[in-house]
């Protein structure tokens, strides 16, 4: 039985420990911090169909939502908060509708489900928004979860299944033998290894530089704003339609688009923000007041709403904004999960079954060449 | 010695006073009900992170008493609920 290392308790570890250990690896995972203290902690949840585009990121979100409604069922979705809410995507301008329905066609054609809404049907699925848009679609596959619960479920099912999960534990390097990863040092001695899984996302340019073979990853800094607790007043995840051509955008400037969505503890998140400014957390009052202003143009309601507190995180990405997912070609042993950007809680099962069967030499559920390292490398600057 | 009204009864107060200091003075220690399990809380942390102390001022639902400056003639009511039930939909 392969004795596997994951660096990073974060959803996209949580769920390489979950398929691993299930497949049968021996699955250590070891985390600096503490379960979810990264980008995990700091999102909303998202299982986003309706922002992908034609391509390999759409094929793994498809994957992932056969999966993690899957998991809903075997491990309890109610547990970590797995809402099928869908999504509501909104235009404001006729020519946004028109371009928004033509997105919408195109997915279409690849299995993601959609419906257009009119604005009646609009006022019909989300009775608070602001009577003055086009139109909008209704995306039903689009989920929720609470991430910081979902890695969690994941880590207790994975150990359920024999995996080992240490904490407070730092990976500072490779044990190697003859060009081979064989282990890694940390902070609480060395740990044996046939494989190391580098899932520590926002981080893991740095991890793979201490363990050798650095791939490209970098932070994008979002902030999201939380309401004082409401009785549902936003039904669906709702967003307006040039997120996406934002979420695809290499501008370095600060970008801007409002999305909207309830929870079940009754506090209403507002994002979304992207600005690449390395790993300042400091929160940007500027950029808090645009986000509220965006959402109140949404949803008016939300101007009479108290904000209870703000919160920043680093979406991790790499420099052709898709995951990197696969073995390192120049250290045999070590295999890369992370890069996920904004769409790791999505993407996160994905993933991990992608990631135990590419150890096992099983046949893969996605095309696994997308997301290949090889891509990477010759790109670090 | 001013005082505000709380529900059905008039609170002094001494100049400075927040509005949870107040109603501490006053012998009152809780003041809210919680949305799920209906416990009572008051004053928690007292400094406006924890939002236990919620009251409604002058028909604002969801200040925080412990942050609250109490002036005279103002109307605090229990809270109940969200605050905003009225807007579900």
């Amino acid at each position: 039985m392969a004795r596997v290392v994951i660096v990073g308790a974060g959803i996209v570890g949580a769920a390489c420990a979950f398929y691993g250990a299930r497949a049968g690896l021996e699955v250590t995972v070891l985390e600096r911090g503490a379960v979810a203290a990264g980008t995990t902690g700091a999102g909303e949840g998202n299982l986003l169909l309706s922002d992908k585009e034609a391509g390999p990121e759409l094929q793994l979100a498809l994957r992932s939502s056969l999966l993690w409604n899957e998991l809903g069922d075997e491990l309890g979705g109610a547990g970590f908060e797995l809402e099928r809410k869908g999504g509501v995507v909104v235009a404001s301008s006729p020519e946004g509708l028109t371009a928004l329905r033509r997105f919408a066609a195109v997915q279409r054609a690849l299995g993601v489900d959609s419906e257009p809404l009119d604005q009646s049907q609009l006022h019909e699925a989300e009775p608070h928004l602001s009577r003055a848009l086009a139109g909008g679609a209704f995306y039903p596959g689009d989920l929720q979860v609470q991430p910081m619960l979902a890695a969690a479920t994941l880590l207790a099912a994975a150990r359920r299944h024999g995996a080992l999960v240490r904490t407070g534990v730092e990976v500072t390097g490779a044990v190697l033998a003859d060009g081979r990863l064989t282990g890694v040092r940390t902070s609480a001695g060395t740990a044996p290894a046939d494989y190391v899984v580098n899932a520590s996302g926002t981080w893991g340019g740095q991890v793979s530089a201490a363990l050798g073979a650095e791939v490209p990853i970098l932070p994008r800094r979002g902030f999201i704003l939380v309401t004082e607790p409401l009785p549902r007043i936003v039904r669906h995840k709702v967003y307006s339609a040039d997120y996406v051509a934002n979420v695809a955008s290499d501008s370095e400037g600060l970008e801007l688009s409002p999305v909207v969505e309830g929870t079940r503890s009754g506090t209403v998140l507002i994002g979304a923000s992207r600005e690449r400014v390395g790993f300042d957390r400091t929160i940007s009052i500027p950029v808090v007041r645009q986000l509220a202003a965006q959402a109140i143009a949404l949803f008016p309601v939300l101007a009479r709403i108290n904000l209870m507190r703000v919160y920043a995180g680093f979406r991790p990405y790499c420099p052709d904004h898709l995951p990197v997912i696969g073995a390192d070609p120049r250290l045999p042993g070590l295999l890369h999960a992370c890069g996920h950007e904004g769409a790791g809680i999505g993407l996160a099962p994905a993933t991990g079954e992608l990631i135990a069967h590419l150890i096992t030499g099983q046949p893969t559920s996605v095309d696994p060449k997308p997301f290949a390292p090889e891509r990477l490398i010759g790109q670090l600057t | 010695m001013t005082s505000f009204g709380f529900d059905d009864s008039e609170i002094d107060f001494a100049d400075g006073q927040t509005v949870g200091a107040a109603l501490i003075d006053a012998g009152i220690y809780g003041w809210r009900v919680t949305r799920r399990g209906g416990t009572r809380r008051g004053l928690f942390c007292g400094i406006g992170v924890c939002y236990d102390c919620l009251v409604t001022v002058d028909g604002a639902p969801n200040q925080r008493a412990c942050l609250i400056p109490a002036r005279a003639g103002m109307t605090v009511t229990t809270q109940t609920g969200t605050g905003h039930d009225d807007l579900a939909c």
